[in-house]
């Protein structure tokens, strides 16, 4: 049976991790390399690197950090943030990564993900969207989630995924920052229309949030955070004794050396 | 020495810092000769089967990869790359593959419940064929995986080494003697993944019988 993935964000700046509370006031944690290969020990499942500032700034990701992971650590690597053509998902599929994540870029140019997908095939063509409640619509914001695009969230996505996208990364802005559970009502939404797999982010702040997130929303695949993590508030080797106690799939911690 | 093959398709970064990890030198070349020379072959590949049969063919390598499978050379299928070693696909169509294993890559719905999400993304439990195959004498046994795909091959029993479950019980390995490939991606599946890529770096030509 496929387990539920644990990944932990690192939301990187100038070569180091940090993390916005609800996209403001950010906060410096550590190297991206040493926070990686702990992570990976630690149980990660997966990791997603993605460049914050990149969507309003046009900056370029640190592909020498990227390829610095990727020769230290060996588990799945997406990469997010200032992807804008298909020249963007070749830079950092060269570098080590495994799948890229699309947010802005793809509102920019739709044609993108069908594009990356016919290049590198849907299972590296991630689709990011941050969405915030905009009346009784779900709607998707742009730029680091300081723009209104007016787009229908779950149109956009079964667009996404009719074009190629192979995941969906749906985080809330509504929860994202606060540390009271993730979104339950948006992902059920989203789980709904979704044929391919969905990651859960935004709102995580207690063990608890992810049981009932996997709990409340069993058609969900993964979940996300970033600060719960790198802070030491939840320990993932805890997270996942917990899931697996409350009959959660989760892969074991090994804690072997090769 | 083990190289890889580079056909301008799939993670071969990750691969190499494997196999780095491990001690091997593993040399990346997209040079026929240097393949049929090799001591052992990794066939890497991500994206869709009819490009990479395509390119693997136009570049010379198909053919490499198949004299020195058929010479006794340890060859390890990863991923597409796995897919490529059976005889056909049928994604998007009917393609030709390089024919070392029987068998046909085909559509994981067509094996899966209704409502199976493909492709299947994340950690699965191989499910190890008895005897253990040489390829994963250092696993227990339960160790789990990193999976992306959409498509499994399905072939007789007795070239099946490892299945895992999803919606029903898919292919995540097969070997046919010195030809061997794994659905799954060893380089992105930790330990477990790493510990599959050490027991192919002590396989040696004549090893097996084909």
């Amino acid at each position: 049976m496929i387990t539920k993935r644990i990944i932990p964000c690192l939301d990187v700046r100038d070569g180091r991790v940090v993390k916005g509370v609800n996209f403001t006031g950010l906060r410096e944690v550590s190297s991206p390399v040493d926070l990686a290969s702990f992570y990976s020990d630690n149980g990660a499942d997966e990791l997603v690197f993605y460049d914050i500032t990149a969507s309003s700034d046009g900056r370029k990701l640190f592909t020498e950090i990227l390829k610095k992971t990727a020769e230290k650590v060996f588990i799945p690597l997406t990469v997010g943030g200032g992807i804008t053509c298909t020249d963007d998902f070749r830079r950092v599929l060269d570098c080590g990564a495994d799948k890229v994540s699309v947010n802005s870029g793809a509102i920019a140019d739709p044609r993108l993900i069908e594009k990356a997908a016919a290049l590198y095939g849907s299972q590296c063509v991630v689709l990011s969207v941050d969405i915030k409640r905009v009346g009784t619509e779900y709607r998707v914001f742009s730029r680091g989630g300081r723009t209104d695009t007016d787009l229908e969230a779950l149109r956009w996505i079964k667009q996404a995924i009719e074009s190629g996208a192979g995941e969906i990364v749906v985080n809330s802005i509504d929860t994202d920052g606060v540390k009271g559970g993730f979104d339950i009502p948006l992902l059920k939404a989203v789980c709904e229309i979704s044929t391919v797999p969905v990651i859960a982010s935004g709102g995580a702040g207690r063990i608890e949030d992810f049981i009932d997130l996997f709990n409340q929303v069993p058609t969900v695949d993964a979940a996300l955070a970033a600060s719960v993590f790198h802070f030491g508030e939840i320990s993932i080797p805890a997270l996942k004794r917990t899931m697996a106690e409350n009959g959660i799939p989760v892969r074991p911690m090994t804690g072997e050396e090769i | 020495m083990t190289v890889i093959v580079d056909y301008g398709v799939g993670n071969i970064f990750s691969l190499r810092s494997s196999f780095g990890t491990l001690g091997e030198e593993a040399a990346v070349t997209s040079c026929p000769q240097t393949v049929r020379q090799a001591g052992r072959i990794v066939l890497p590949g991500v994206g869709a089967f009819a490009d990479a049969a395509k390119q693997l063919k136009r570049t010379g390598l198909a053919g490499a990869v198949a004299d020195a499978a058929l010479s006794g050379t340890p060859v390890l299928g990863i991923c597409l790359g796995m897919q490529l070693l059976f005889e056909r696909s049928f994604e998007n169509g009917v393609h030709q593959g390089l024919g070392l294993i029987g068998g046909s890559v085909r559509p994981i719905r067509e094996s899966a419940a209704e409502g199976l999400k493909t492709p299947q993304i994340g950690w699965n439990r191989l499910i190890l064929s008895q005897p253990v195959h040489p390829l994963f004498r250092f696993l227990k046994e339960s160790e789990y995986v990193y999976f992306v795909h959409s498509y499994h091959a399905v072939c007789p029993e007795r070239f099946i080494t490892a299945r895992t479950e999803y919606g029903g019980l898919l292919t995540a390995a097969a070997a046919k003697g010195n030809v061997m490939g794994c659905q799954f991606h060893p380089e992105k599946s930790g330990p477990a993944g790493l510990k599959i890529l050490k027991a192919f770096c002590m396989m040696q030509r004549g090893d097996f019988v084909c």
